[in-house]
């Protein structure tokens, strides 16, 4: 019983690791830009089928470098042409745009690379299990963890250390300011889109390796996201981490004790902080309106 | 251009306009009432008809939150179908009324949405619609996952609609087509007389005031969250109802009627149509009603065309039909 409950506690942190980076992605672009990116999870799927594309040619390690950065270039084309027009309009119409764009990118996935899912080769190095006992720690999860960790320390890095992400976290409480004090407000806008869609490439290769690749893979991790985002606070980036590993674990115990409820846990958790502590777990105050 | 003369602009309307808008609704009215009669000639069906009235509606009840509130909800579907799912559900096991079946799914309904308009009625903006999509998310997984009960993804069979019995006389709602879009007809114009009744009222006005200024509004004294939380609660309401048609028009109710994608539709729909006026939904639903129609029979990738579509509309047709008539109509 305790393997039982270990294996589906790591279960649901590698989830929750997943649903941490895809919500990070949608933050990073909610926080700045005030824009719901419905699309995130067809960016998501963009970036693993890429990644499947590339299998043959540079192997696993060279996809998991050239795909998420693939992807951004994409995302960085898509802020650009079509979401760059919907600045200082009503969120109304970028959240329907992007929803447009979600099924329009499901739809492309499932026309080049079919609707069956496919089978995405992980190397055999990282396969294998390292230990009897426990069976789950094959060595490819272990790697991800590290991996997500790694990404999130990055992203944090990039947003503490360097020019570009004190732009972004200072345009994320004033954008006015900034622009006044001479950044270009467009383009950091659009590198902070690439920076997210980059993740959500990111996620999308690891998940495609652990999870199998089809064209609704992207759609079945995004709406936790958006959970995540909520449990852990609107507006603040650890929280968001924060939210994420939570509700993964929480779906993850879930699993073994009421398996019908995987789902609707998170919802759950979701309606009692937003009874308790509306601006959610880590969320600044004053973000909500 | 809508029933409501002074809502849209704020601006008092001169007698023409007015008048201009009457004649409007009558139009309205005039179509809605014939329109089996049409139909089959210009290509559809009489389903397809109950399918825009039904649409329409659950798309103006949208905007009534939307349009007239300024509150994006992009969960709708939730209310939508806890209403389709309450009518098959008690036809199905409990007994086999019609009138029953609306009661009870508009009520399961109207209660989810006071329990979640009552968390969320804080929020604003974009966050108020990432909460309420989450929120939408909920019911879909538990029509999902509890398949003993609901069918789970293959939807609830093995109900079908049962005539109205009315005591002086019986309604074949269930075998014949038009029966059913006169009975679907009827539920409408009811639903959309009170909604209109409500905007006309001071509450009403007071909802638009929080639409246009929010902060006014409160120094005016008007409770926005407890107006907002209402908004939302009537709102659903309608929706359900709508919900409940849509299963009694199908006989059928499955999962995709509460999913997100169902949401976004009634928001393009509202989009589409014109969501500053009255009307502007139905005419949005029932284009996006045809358009489904004919384009599922003609190709395969209705997702791309759907998605494209959204993507046009955003960027070059923000307003919507009637919005667009009545910039010209102002010029």
């Amino acid at each position: 019983m305790t393997q039982l409950i270990l294996f589906n506690v790591f279960n649901g942190l590698i989830v929750g690791a997943f649903y941490a980076l895809m919500a990070l992605g949608l933050s990073l672009i909610l926080n700045l830009s005030g824009v719901i990116n419905f699309a995130h999870g067809g960016f998501l799927a963009l970036g693993a089928y890429i990644a499947y594309s590339l299998l043959p040619f540079t192997g696993f390690w060279g996809a998991l470098v050239i795909a998420p950065v693939l992807t951004a270039v994409i995302g960085l084309i898509v802020e650009r042409v079509l979401i760059r027009p919907l600045y200082g309009r009503d969120p109304l119409y970028s959240l329907l745009l992007t929803f447009g764009l979600a099924y329009v990118l499901e739809d492309v996935a499932r026309a080049i690379w079919g609707a069956q899912s496919v089978p995405f080769q992980v190397p055999a190095s990282l396969t294998t299990p390292l230990s009897a006992q426990f069976f789950f720690l094959t060595g490819y999860r272990i790697f991800m963890v590290v991996l997500v960790a790694a990404a999130v320390g990055g992203l944090f890095f990039i947003l503490n250390r360097t020019r570009l992400g004190m732009r972004i976290r200072a345009g994320t409480s004033d954008l006015e300011t900034v622009s006044t004090l001479g950044v270009n407000v467009r383009i950091l806008r659009n590198l902070n889109f690439g920076l997210g869609i980059y993740l959500a490439g990111l996620a999308g290769v690891l998940a495609a390796g652990l999870l199998g690749l089809e064209p609704t893979i992207g759609t079945s991790l995004i709406m936790p996201s958006f959970v995540a985002i909520i449990v852990g606070g609107l507006g603040s980036l650890p929280g968001t981490l924060l939210g994420g590993l939570l509700i993964g674990v929480a779906s993850g115990i879930t699993t073994v004790y009421f398996p019908s409820a995987t789902e609707a846990v998170i919802y759950v958790m979701m309606g009692i902080v937003l009874l308790i502590r509306p601006r959610g777990l880590l969320g600044e105050e004053g973000r909500l309106q | 251009m809508s029933a409501l003369p002074h809502a849209s602009a704020g601006v008092p309307a001169n007698p023409g306009t007015a008048l201009r808008e009457h004649a409007f609704t009558f139009l309205v009215w005039l179509l809605l009432l014939s329109m089996p009669y049409w139909m089959g000639a210009v290509g559809g069906y009489t389903e397809l008809a109950s399918r825009v009235v039904i649409m329409g509606l659950a798309a103006m009840a949208l905007n009534f939150l939307l349009g007239f509130t300024g509150v994006l909800s992009f969960g709708h579907a939730a209310y939508f179908g806890l209403g389709a799912y309450g009518v098959a559900m008690t036809v199905k096991y409990l007994a086999p009324s019609t009138p029953l079946g609306l009661l009870v799914g508009v009520a399961v309904a109207t209660v989810a949405a006071a329990v979640i308009g009552g968390l969320i009625r804080k929020m604003r903006g974009v966050y108020f619609a990432m909460v309420t999509i989450a929120f939408g998310q909920v019911f879909y997984f538990i029509t999902f996952r509890w398949n003993t009960v609901t069918g789970g993804d293959d939807g609830l069979t093995g109900w079908r609609r049962v005539p109205l019995h009315l005591g002086f006389t019986n309604v074949p709602i269930d075998t014949n087509d038009k029966a059913f879009y006169y009975f679907a007809l009827a539920i409408f114009a009811a639903c959309v007389a009170v909604m209109a009744f409500i905007l006309r009222s001071p509450f009403g006005r007071s909802l638009i005031a929080i639409r246009e200024n929010e902060r006014r509004a409160r120094f005016l004294g008007i409770p926005v969250e407890q107006h907002i939380w209402i908004s939302f609660v009537i709102s659903a309401f309608f929706a359900a109802v709508a919900g409940g048609l849509y299963a009694l028009l199908n006989n059928f109710v499955d999962p995709r009627a509460l999913r997100w994608d169902m949401s976004g539709n009634f928001v393009i729909m509202a989009v589409l149509g014109g969501m500053r006026s009255f009307w502007g939904p139905l005419i949005g639903a029932a284009i996006f009603v045809a358009l489904q129609d004919y384009v599922s029979s003609q190709t395969e990738n209705w997702m791309s065309f759907i998605g494209t579509f959204f993507i046009l509309v955003v960027l070059f047709f923000p307003r919507g039909v009637l919005g667009l008539i009545k910039r010209r109509a102002s010029k």
